[in-house]
C-alpha cells in the first residue's frame, strides 16, 4: 500500500510536517502563507500538524476541495475519534454538544439545517436591504459629525453588523457589548478551556433568558422562532440557545472583519476603490467586487475540517477511514488554475466561485446577509466619504490573527 | 434544457434565487428550492448555469432535451 508508506514517511519524519494554523505576516496578512502555497503547488494533499500533536491531511486545491466537501463521506461527525479539532477548548466541549448543523451529515443535517435556515430565505434577507442601508447611513451621519481621526473597526466595521444581527435575531442592542465580549472569548486561540467555557455558559444564560421571555411575548424575530420550536417540541431548549449562539458569533465578528479589512485592501488599491466609488450604482458590478474581495481577503483562515468514513482516493493520494481532512480556504481561493493571478485585487474578475463561505451542503448559513450587508456597505462608505484615508499612513496593520477568522484590531482613518 | 432539483439535497441556501430569481423560488416553511420556469431559454439561462454552479448542496442538475 503505497499510500500508508506515504503516511507513514510523512509522520516518521515529523520536522517536514509544518504546523497548522500558520502564523500570517502583519506586513502582508491576505494571502495564505508561504508554505501552504509550496504545498497547494505541489497539487496534492498533505499533512500538517496540529494542537494535538495529531496529523491530518490539508486540502489546498480549489476543484479537490470542492470534490471532497461535496462527497458525502467526509463527515462533520466532530465526536469521532480522529475528527481535527481547531482547538483544545473545541474538542472538550465537541464532546457535550447535541447535534446541530455544524456537527451532523445527511439526512439529519439537512432536516436542521432546513429548520434554522427560516430567516435566511432569499427573499427574507433582500428584504432587509433597506433597514440595513438605515444602519449604514446612520452609522455614517454620527461619523462626518464627529472628530477624526476614528477607529473604523469599533466606530462603524463592529456596530453595523451587530446592530443588523441583534435586529435579526431579536437581543436588545443594550446587550450588544456583552455579546461582543462573550463571543470574543469563545472564538479566540488564545482563550484558555475555562476561559472559553465560561463565556459560552454567559451567553447561554442570557439566551435562555431571552428565548424563554420570547416565548411569553413573541414578536417577529428569530429569538422567537426558536422559542416556538422549543414549544411545537422540533427542538430542545438547550438545541435553541446554542443555535443562537452560533448565529451571534458568526454573524457580527466574520462580517466586521470584512468591513475594515475590505477598507484597508481598497485603500491599498486605489485603482479599485475608485472604481467602486464610481460604479457603486450598478448592483452587478457591486455584488461581484463583494466576491472578489471574500476571495481576497478569505477571513476564515483556521480551515475547515472533516473526518473521512470511508477510504476516498484524491489527488493521487489515498485518505483512509478515520483520518482527518482540513480544508484551507485560503489556498483555494489564491489556486491559480480557479483564480489566474491571485495576488491581484480585480474587482471586475468572476469570483462568485470562492470558498470564502466554505463549500457543499455545510457552506456558511447566513452568506446571504453577509453579501447583502457588504454589498450596502462596500457601495455607501466610500460614496459618502470620498476622502477617506488611512490616519496613519504606513503603520503596520494592526491584524488580529486570534481568532477562527482573522481581522483587525483598529483601523485609524480620516478623510 | 430542463431544470431538475434533487430535493433531498437542498439545504435551503437560496443560492439559486440569488442566481436567477426569475427561474427559482424557495418554500416558505423549509426555504427547499422550487423551480418556477422548468424550462427556462434565452436570458433566464446564464442565471440558471450560475445557480447550478453556486448550489452548494450540487442539488440544481441541467438536461438537454
Amino acid at each position: 500500500m503505497t499510500s500508508h508508506a506515504t503516511n507513514d514517511a510523512l509522520d516518521a519524519e515529523s520536522d517536514l510536517v509544518p504546523y497548522y494554523p500558520m502564523p500570517r505576516s502583519g506586513a502582508c496578512p491576505f494571502a495564505p502563507h508561504a508554505t501552504l502555497r509550496k504545498m497547494a503547488a505541489s497539487g496534492a494533499p498533505a499533512k500538517v500538524r496540529i494542537w494535538d500533536d495529531s496529523t491530518p491531511w490539508i486540502v489546498t486545491g480549489h476543484a479537490d476541495q470542492r470534490a471532497l466537501l461535496l462527497d458525502a463521506r467526509m463527515s462533520n461527525n466532530e465526536k469521532a475519534a480522529g475528527y481535527p479539532h481547531m482547538t483544545r477548548g473545541r474538542s472538550e466541549t465537541a464532546k457535550h454538544t447535541p447535534p446541530m448543523i455544524t456537527n451532523t451529515d445527511a439526512p439529519e443535517h439537512t432536516r436542521l439545517r432546513r429548520l434554522v435556515n427560516g430567516p435566511f430565505l432569499a427573499k427574507r434577507i433582500e428584504a432587509l436591504r433597506p433597514k440595513i442601508q438605515q444602519v449604514v447611513d446612520e452609522r455614517i451621519d454620527d461619523l462626518l459629525a464627529g472628530p477624526k481621526p476614528v477607529d473604523l473597526v469599533k466606530t462603524f466595521g463592529l456596530p453595523v453588523p451587530t446592530l443588523v444581527i441583534c435586529d435579526l435575531l431579536g437581543v436588545p442592542y443594550d446587550d450588544h457589548e456583552f455579546f461582543q465580549d462573550c463571543s470574543n472569548r469563545c472564538i479566540s486561540h488564545s482563550s484558555s478551556e475555562q476561559e472559553a467555557a465560561e463565556a459560552s455558559a454567559a451567553l447561554a444564560g442570557k439566551f435562555g433568558e431571552l428565548i424563554e421571555l420570547k416565548m411569553k411575548e413573541p414578536a417577529n424575530d428569530v429569538l422567537s422562532q426558536m422559542g416556538a420550536f422549543v414549544t411545537s417540541g422540533q427542538m430542545t431548549h438547550l438545541e435553541a440557545i446554542l443555535q443562537c449562539t452560533a448565529m451571534l458569533i458568526a454573524g457580527h465578528e466574520t462580517t466586521a472583519s470584512m468591513i475594515s479589512l475590505g477598507t484597508l485592501a481598497l485603500l491599498q488599491n486605489p485603482d479599485q476603490l475608485a472604481q467602486l466609488r464610481e460604479r457603486w450604482d450598478e448592483p452587478a458590478f457591486v455584488a461581484n467586487a463583494v466576491e472578489e474581495l471574500l476571495r481576497y481577503l478569505t477571513i476564515v483562515h483556521s480551515g475547515i475540517r472533516r473526518i473521512a468514513t470511508e477510504p476516498v482516493e484524491v489527488g493521487g493520494v489515498r485518505i483512509e477511514a478515520g483520518d482527518g481532512v482540513i480544508f484551507d480556504l485560503a489556498s483555494a481561493n489564491y489556486d491559480p488554475a480557479a483564480f489566474p493571478d491571485p495576488d491581484t485585487l480585480d474587482l471586475t474578475r468572476p469570483a462568485r466561485t470562492h470558498h470564502a463561505f466554505g463549500v457543499g451542503p455545510h457552506q456558511c448559513l447566513g452568506q446571504s446577509l453577509a453579501r447583502v450587508e457588504l454589498q450596502v456597505v462596500y457601495s455607501t462608505l466610500y460614496r459618502r466619504i470620498p476622502g477617506l484615508a488611512l490616519a496613519e499612513p504606513g503603520a503596520t496593520a494592526d491584524v488580529n490573527f486570534d481568532g477562527v477568522a482573522y481581522g483587525l484590531h483598529s483601523l485609524p482613518v480620516t478623510w | 434544457m430542463k431544470v431538475i432539483v434533487d430535493e433531498p439535497k437542498c439545504v435551503a441556501s437560496g443560492q439559486c434565487v440569488f442566481a436567477a430569481p426569475d427561474v427559482f423560488d424557495q418554500r416558505d416553511d423549509d426555504g427547499v428550492a422550487i423551480v418556477l420556469v422548468e424550462e427556462p431559454t434565452g436570458e433566464m439561462v446564464p442565471g440558471v448555469r450560475e445557480a447550478v454552479a453556486v448550489c452548494p448542496a450540487a442539488a440544481i442538475r441541467l438536461t438537454q432535451e
